[in-house]
């Protein structure tokens, strides 16, 4: 579903990085996990177009989508959640999630989708008035999903989900990643530092270091590497 | 001062006020999606009220004179002007320092002021003599009792909140309005909803250079005559205006103008005070500041992170 190749992204005379290939299958969920500063987020930014790569490809569905602005980038399905969130903080809940929604022009999927997610995470309905700046980074979190899924991704980029969150948060909302997963056959591409949980969710892991891939294949096999249970798994 | 004049210079006020609240929803649209101030948008307000003299005489060749019809095609052509002017000064001068410190397109936006005001002085563009502004609208005068109306001092407060009204309307029940919001809570997480970023920002320019242009050619309709330096002192007060209700609030930018615009009008009212509007005017804004930094209506914004 998308292909990436040798993807080079630059930030000034910085090297962010140099050559990462990966592919994401239709109905999976990948990872890519890696230390801080490995180039994680780039990859998803990249992908996004929130910023614009030096070269490489980036083919979805067969099309190249590389250099394309971000906009353009969702309207295709292939949607974001980003790192630290970024909810809109002085709108409610309910307007968060309606700012997800700003392409579809079918109200009743939206009315759909939106009981979904509130099906989904019902802790984001009790607090559907609230300023989302008010809400738990966890609850942010599911709303930042939630959000993503408005714009009705057929490939969810989530970028560390578990960062800065309460432990038995970052259960749910994994557990509710794997749901979307399975119920939507939504494809994603998972980004984790927390590695043990990632590869636990996951079918295919990509390991990343210093901007290019050290590492692939399927978790189970990533699990039992003992380069990747040292660096990554603490074992 | 007794009631009757009281009355009298309320409404001078409020007309004056509400000129400037056109003016500062501008700067605060533009500080709200783009966090810095326009400083070029007091010379927009000079070009609207300049393309109003130039289309003025041409329009009522074709209409008649001082037709109702005729105001409005001169208003909406010039809003129109000058919004394509906003969108080629966002375009030329901000859109490539999107990415750089807010201090060098603050000092840019100080640059294209300079520039399209010296460059409308020179004698082959509008020259710097003061020039009498045409008639657009009929006047009338009207007799309310005791108190006696120029058919403008109604005129200039409907435009003004119509205009509100309509702004309102398009920043909270639009889908532009709420890609506006989106934007300036969060570029980066409003493009990954869908939003085209540059197109809204531009849109915001054309929208605040829009309603400059009537600002300007209301302001002009009362003012001794239109120059290439014209829009300083309006666009001054107008920007104390915003700051005053709160940089980047919509309501706010309005309670500023129309705040600034009445303390004004009464000070110039009471004799010995009448040259002290500019220090009564920083006065209030001084008093803001230190009391309320945020201004009237803003609200001092916590992230999480």
């Amino acid at each position: 579903m998308l292909e990436v190749e040798n993807l080079h992204v630059s930030y000034g005379s910085i090297r962010a990085l140099h050559g990462v290939s990966l592919k994401v299958p239709a109905g999976s969920i990948v990872t890519l996990i890696g230390a801080n500063g490995a180039g994680k987020s780039t990859t998803l930014r990249a992908l996004s177009g929130l910023i614009k790569p030096a070269s490489g490809s980036i083919r979805y569905d067969g099309q190249e989508i590389k250099g394309l602005p971000a906009h353009a980038i969702v309207s295709k399905g292939l949607c974001h959640v980003p790192e630290g969130r970024m909810v809109f903080a002085n709108l409610t809940v309910r307007e968060n999630l309606a700012m997800g929604a700003y392409l579809q022009r079918d109200k009743t999927w939206v009315a759909k989708q939106t009981d979904y997610v509130f099906q989904l995470f019902p802790r984001l309905l009790e607090r559907e008035k609230q300023a989302a700046g008010t809400l738990s980074g966890g609850e942010q979190q599911m709303l930042a999903i939630g959000r993503a899924l408005l714009s009705r991704p057929r490939l969810l980029m989530l970028d560390e989900p578990s960062l800065g969150i309460a432990p038995l948060l970052v259960k749910t909302i994994f557990e509710r990643i794997v749901e979307i997963n399975r119920e939507q056959g939504l494809t994603i591409l998972l980004v984790e530092q927390n590695a043990n949980l990632a590869l636990a969710v996951s079918t295919h892991g990509y390991v990343l270091e210093t901007g290019s891939i050290l590492l692939e294949g399927a978790c189970a096999d990533l699990k039992a590497n003992p380069r990747v249970q040292e660096a990554y798994l603490g074992a | 001062m007794d009631f009757q004049q009281i009355i009298q210079q309320l409404i001078n006020g409020l007309g004056l006020g509400s000129i400037y609240a056109l003016i500062a929803l501008g700067y605060t649209m533009v500080y709200g999606v783009l966090r810095f101030i326009n400083f070029a948008h007091s010379d927009v307000l000079m070009l609207g009220a300049f393309s109003a003299f130039y289309l003025a005489p041409l329009v009522q060749k074709m209409v008649g004179p001082e037709s109702i019809m005729g105001g409005i095609l001169v208003f909406v052509l010039s809003a129109a002007i000058c919004a394509c002017i906003g969108m080629l000064i966002e375009f030329l001068a901000y859109r490539p320092l999107r990415k750089r410190p807010k201090l060098t397109v603050l000092i840019t936006a100080i640059g294209v002021s300079l520039f399209i005001e010296y460059t409308g002085q020179h004698a082959a563009v509008f020259g710097s003599a003061t020039r009498a502004f045409p008639k657009i609208l009929p006047e009338h005068q009207i007799h309310l009792g005791k108190l006696m109306l120029n058919s403008n001092d109604i005129i200039v407060p409907t435009v003004t909140i119509v205009l509100l009204a309509a702004m309102w309307f398009i920043v909270q029940k639009t889908r532009i309005g709420t890609a506006m919001r989106a934007v300036s809570f969060n570029q980066q997480a409003a493009s990954l909803m869908g939003v085209p970023v540059n197109r809204i920002i531009s849109f915001t320019f054309g929208l605040g250079s829009a309603l400059a242009a009537i600002a300007g050619i209301l302001y002009s309709i009362k003012a001794p005559g239109i120059e290439p330096l014209m829009g300083v002192q309006p666009g001054l007060r107008a920007f104390i205006a915003a700051v005053v209700g709160g940089i980047g609030n919509l309501p706010g930018a309005v309670l500023g103008g129309l705040l600034i615009g009445v303390v004004e009008t009464f000070a110039g009212g009471i004799p010995g005070l009448s040259n002290y509007r500019d220090a009564i005017a920083f006065g209030i804004l001084i008093l803001i500041l230190l009391f309320k930094p945020a201004g009237l209506l803003g609200r001092a914004t916590i992230e999480k992170v």
